[in-house]
């Protein structure tokens, strides 16, 4: 009688796959050969995920390729989509304040697969203090409540590049 | 409600009124092309008699206790007893929350809520490998029946009442404060609270799931027979539009999504228990939230009062005139809040606060100045129960029974927000109800679109948030905030294995596995649950007692 009920389509249990993307985004990334690619992704047990799909859209209206886990993934999930869904970027979102230890669990693991070259930012209800913490961790930007989508994107933007 | 005579002088004012209008705009434009509620719904310049002109007083709003309920439960409403000061509080260990609760006490606090971490809103133990980094982080970290009596230790059971909110493993949360009471010698009769237990809305919002929907819903249908049957004054279930707003929705969808979401609750318990539904309608109960958009959110309260009534009656044909009513809770919203100048959340707060106070709730959580930085510290959530005082008790405004009530605006407001909330329902009733409609991302993906769109008003600038986007400090100082020691964790571990060692687990498998048989059966698994409690099952072990046998529910990830 157990069962997993995954409504709607998904690959992996993501949304988003490659051929909605090519569909419903704008590819301004022609320059660079192929389009930037990003995971957005919900460590641990926090449901908070507002933010995290207003990122995703934003970021998909910005013309990327975008892949969201959905909830409740375990470090060891993320990394394992990352890899697989061969990204440029990993987006973390936190909300519950356990984000230094599943934050830097990610780049830990992402280390230990030779995948150090994929760039993590993270966001959500993190005391400044902690922000230098995850810094050291190798978190290479940390946004916080109130960060406008755009400056969001213009990170982005200017911060990374497709893996060749 | 008016005179054609009144109508008519009404228009002709209109008339004269519209051409000063015109004048003025053409010296200076007014400062916005449109004018709209922080959910994006239009205002016009000046509301009339016309505008209100079908409103029936004894069908539209009446008087309080007395259907349609549009202006309040109790016939004397806060001149009889002040709203409930329930601050929602809890935080690293069972000993931390029990102190802060004593704390809130003393200063005044009226009733009692509990905030769960997540491994237990989740059903996780503390030592879960999934668990990680998240004990006492977000709530009080609870495994077993001993954390519930540390938490629960010296709190007088029979007069406060306790909300808690819990969802996918209320029941087992609820078992535990059965359990205590049993043994403080107060009998279920006499104690009284909340528990959440509403999972069509974590489906929805707030996306603390365990089981696929149909066992979940099983599970809140049990709670509510149980409650009917044996913890009378306890409210089983709080229909929750709360998470719903903060997920980014308008406050008519709020509106709409809780009260379909009502509708699916007393459905399945009509018919899978058979029961009358005046036998448990009375004992529902609500959960909004006040946001900053002060009318808009006064008028919500009003009609969804207005609209459960007429639901009950007309709909589901309840007899009972306490099935028509619609109790709520309210909690100020926490999404309004910014980190940036955070003692600017106080005023936030404040009339949040009152349109929840005007709007009539039965009870109130006012967010602390600092929630968008950590959880509660103890000087900022006094401040949060002061600003609830200071309401009551100093600016007038629990001296009369629903004062907006005949205001143009608020009247046509409150039915505007009705008519809107309708279409929703009706959309949904057409989809095959809430369970089809959450299939189908409806619900879900309508708040994304409302989220989003509001956060691209904030990034334009046609929507202000003052110290975000206007008023901004090139320097801030920030308050010291809660820290949530790491030490927790291990503490709490030690004592869950503890208890592990010390317990008879012989009786713990015994109760585990007679669960899991009535798991398979159509029996009210409450009896099951407080029988595993009292041995001292951990949650997790309850937990994955369903999670064997029903399933669990997975993310869409819808975005």
């Amino acid at each position: 009688m157990a069962s997993t009920v995954t409504p709607g389509s998904s690959r992996l249990g993501l949304q988003g796959t490659i051929d909605e993307q090519e569909i419903s985004g704008k590819n301004d990334m022609m320059n660079s050969g192929r389009r930037l690619r990003i995971l957005v992704a919900k460590p641990g047990l926090d449901g908070h995920d507002r933010g995290v799909r207003v990122i995703a859209r934003a970021f998909r209206d910005a013309g990327f390729e975008v892949v969201y886990t959905g909830l409740h993934q375990t470090p060891e999930q993320i990394v394992a989509a990352a890899l697989q869904e061969d990204v440029d970027l990993i987006g973390l979102s936190c909300l519950s304040g356990a984000h230094v230890y599943l934050f830097g669990r990610v780049i830990e693991l992402l280390k230990e697969k030779n995948a150090d070259d994929v760039v993590v930012i993270g966001g959500g209800i993190i005391p400044e203090e902690d922000v230098a913490k995850l810094k050291r961790l190798g978190i290479k930007e940390v946004f916080l409540p109130g960060a406008p989508l755009r400056d969001i994107v213009g990170w982005v933007r200017g911060n990374v590049t497709p893996r060749s | 409600m008016f005179t054609e005579k009144t109508l008519q002088e009404v228009q002709e004012g209109r008339k004269k009124w519209e051409r000063e209008v015109e004048k003025a705009r053409k010296q200076k434009a007014e400062r916005k092309a449109r004018f709209s509620t922080v959910s994006d719904l239009e205002i016009q310049a000046i509301y009339t008699p016309e505008d209100i002109k079908d409103l029936d007083f004894a069908r539209d709003i009446g008087y309080p206790a007395a259907f349609p309920f549009t202006r309040g439960c109790q016939s004397t409403m806060y001149r009889g007893r002040e709203w409930t000061f329930r601050m929602f509080s809890g935080m690293g260990s069972a000993e931390d929350t029990n102190k802060r609760w004593h704390h809130l006490l003393k200063e005044g606090e009226t009733g009692l809520s509990t905030a769960f971490d997540f491994p237990t809103l989740m059903g996780y133990d503390s030592d879960s490998p999934r668990a990680r980094g998240e004990c006492g982080k977000c709530g009080v970290a609870i495994d077993t029946l001993r954390d519930f009596e540390i938490l629960t230790g010296g709190i007088p059971l029979d007069s406060v009442t306790t909300s808690m909110t819990i969802n996918p493993s209320a029941a087992v949360l609820w078992a535990m404060y059965l359990i205590v009471a049993e043994k403080s010698g107060i009998s279920w009769d006499k104690i009284g609270g909340t528990i959440q237990n509403d999972m069509l809305k974590e489906f929805i919002a707030q996306k603390t799931f365990m089981l696929p929907p149909e066992p979940s819903i099983r599970l809140i249908s049990d709670t509510i027979e149980f409650g009917t049957q044996s913890v009378p004054l306890w409210n089983p279930i709080s229909i929750s539009g709360y998470h719903i707003r903060e997920a980014g929705s308008t406050a008519v969808q709020e509106l709409a999504f809780t009260l379909a979401d009502g509708i699916a609750y007393v459905q399945d318990v009509t018919a899978r228990k058979k029961l009358d539904v005046d036998d448990f309608a009375p004992r529902l109960s609500f959960f909004f939230n006040s946001h900053l958009d002060f009318f808009e959110e006064v008028a919500k309260f009003r009609a969804a009062r207005r609209m459960w009534a007429r639901i009950m009656r007309d709909r589901f044909k309840a007899k009972n005139p306490r099935s028509w009513w619609m109790r709520f809770h309210t909690q100020t919203a926490g999404c309004s809040l910014t980190a940036q100048q955070p003692y600017n959340n106080v005023v936030r707060t404040t009339t949040e606060a009152l349109a929840a106070v005007l709007g009539g709730t039965q009870s109130l959580h006012t967010n602390s100045l600092d929630e968008t930085l950590a959880l509660p510290s103890e000087f900022a959530a006094t401040i949060a129960l002061r600003t609830q005082q200071i309401l009551a008790d100093e600016i007038g405004v629990a001296n009369t029974i629903d004062p907006l009530a005949g205001s143009y605006f608020v009247e046509s407001l409150t039915n505007q927000m009705e008519e809107k909330a309708w279409e929703y329902i009706d959309r949904i009733d057409e989809m095959g109800g809430m369970l089809a409609a959450i299939d189908k991302g409806f619900p879900q993906m309508e708040i994304a679109d409302a989220a989003y769109h509001y956060q691209q008003q904030v990034d334009e600038g046609e929507k202000v948030v003052v110290g975000v986007n206007k008023h901004v400090l090139e320097a801030e100082t920030a308050p010291d905030i809660l820290r949530i020691d790491e030490e927790v964790e291990e503490r709490q571990i030690a004592r869950l294995r503890e208890v592990r060692a010390n317990r008879d687990n012989r009786m713990v498998n015994r109760a585990l596995s007679n669960l899991r048989v009535a798991s398979g059966t159509d029996k009210n698994l409450m009896p099951y649950v407080i029988d595993a409690v009292k041995e001292y099952a951990t949650e997790q072990e309850i937990c994955d007692v369903w999670r064997d046998v029903f399933g669990e529910y997975r993310d869409p990830g819808f975005f």
